[in-house]
């Protein structure tokens, strides 16, 4: 109980602590440093709320291709970082204005919550959960019958965003040159040889 | 104190969402920061799902939580393209210069 305790509040501020880190770093390949952190430490916070299979899916989905995304594209782009963050001081009372005004609200609102025992009866999912089936298993049940189609629609999701990013980012160059092969396939005697009538001793 | 309880976990997820809010009103001018606030933001969401569907025993936050994800994933792929493609024809990514399409 103590244990999974401390490893809660070790987890939470963590995460807290990166997520300061990721808005404040000067450099921003700090900032997905930090963001990478702050994913772990929440996939440790999912992990003690029981939900390894969504921990994993944060690991390998955030750390694995979203973060290491956003690593990639900043250290591609040249940009001049320090020109960036002028006006940082600028926005910052309206920016702390609005942000302690919204914490107070959120933890006032959320700081007392209370799960009412009848809402244990209106549960939506035939599944129970409990420590027989493990998460995965679970979830998977869940998946593949009731929500399949958003399922689906999610994949759908991913395929049109690959596409989009695919078409935003391909460039054609022309001074590149390509080999086109349907033209070469295309190509036709007559387009290539051009036959000649020589008269002898003037040539061509 | 030592009994973690839900608002715990809302309590968390407050303070992370706050974070992202107040990174976007922060660095105004960056738009890969501002990317990386909203990221924050779906993270702190999901934290949400998550703890409200382990506390009532209902596995549906999860599996929202997935999706939440999944658009999560495919708007950081758009966004960054968009980026890229952004900078290739201003040479900057200062957010301040997106006026360009203003008639």
């Amino acid at each position: 109980m103590i244990i999974s305790s401390l490893a809660f509040y070790l987890f939470s501020f963590i995460t807290i602590f990166s997520a300061v880190m990721v808005i404040s770093a000067r450099n921003p390949v700090h900032s997905v440093l930090f963001l990478i952190l702050a994913f772990f430490n929440s996939a440790g916070l999912f992990v003690l709320l029981g939900a390894e299979f969504l921990a994993m899916i944060l690991v390998v989905v955030y750390v694995g291709a979203v973060a290491v995304l956003f690593l990639f594209v900043v250290m591609m782009l040249d940009i001049n970082f320090v020109e960036l963050r002028e006006g940082f001081l600028q926005y910052l009372p309206i920016g702390a204005l609005v942000g302690i005004i919204l914490m107070a609200e959120l933890v006032l609102i959320f700081g007392s919550w209370v799960i009412n025992p009848s809402s244990e009866s209106i549960v939506t999912t035939s599944i129970v959960y409990n420590s027989d089936t493990t998460n995965t298993h679970a979830l998977g049940q869940l998946i593949y019958t009731h929500y399949i189609y958003l399922f689906q629609a999610a994949g759908l999701l991913l395929l049109v965003a690959m596409i989009g990013a695919i078409v935003l980012t391909v460039r054609k160059r022309p001074t590149v040159k390509r080999q086109n092969i349907s033209e070469q396939v295309a190509v036709r005697v007559d387009d290539v040889i051009e036959v000649k009538d020589v008269t002898s001793g003037s040539g061509i | 104190m030592l009994e973690i309880s839900l608002a715990h976990y809302l309590i968390v997820a407050a303070i992370l969402f706050t974070i992202g809010v107040f990174g976007i009103f922060l660095n105004r001018k960056n738009v890969i920061i501002i990317l990386m606030s909203i990221e924050l933001m779906l993270l702190s969401v999901n934290i949400n799902l998550v703890s409200f569907s382990a506390y009532l025993n209902d596995l549906v936050g999860q599996v929202f939580a997935m999706f939440v994800l999944t658009v999560a994933a495919a708007e950081a792929a758009i966004g960054l393209a968009i980026l890229v493609i952004y900078f290739r024809n201003r040479g900057s990514i200062s957010v301040e210069d997106v006026n360009m399409m203003k008639g």
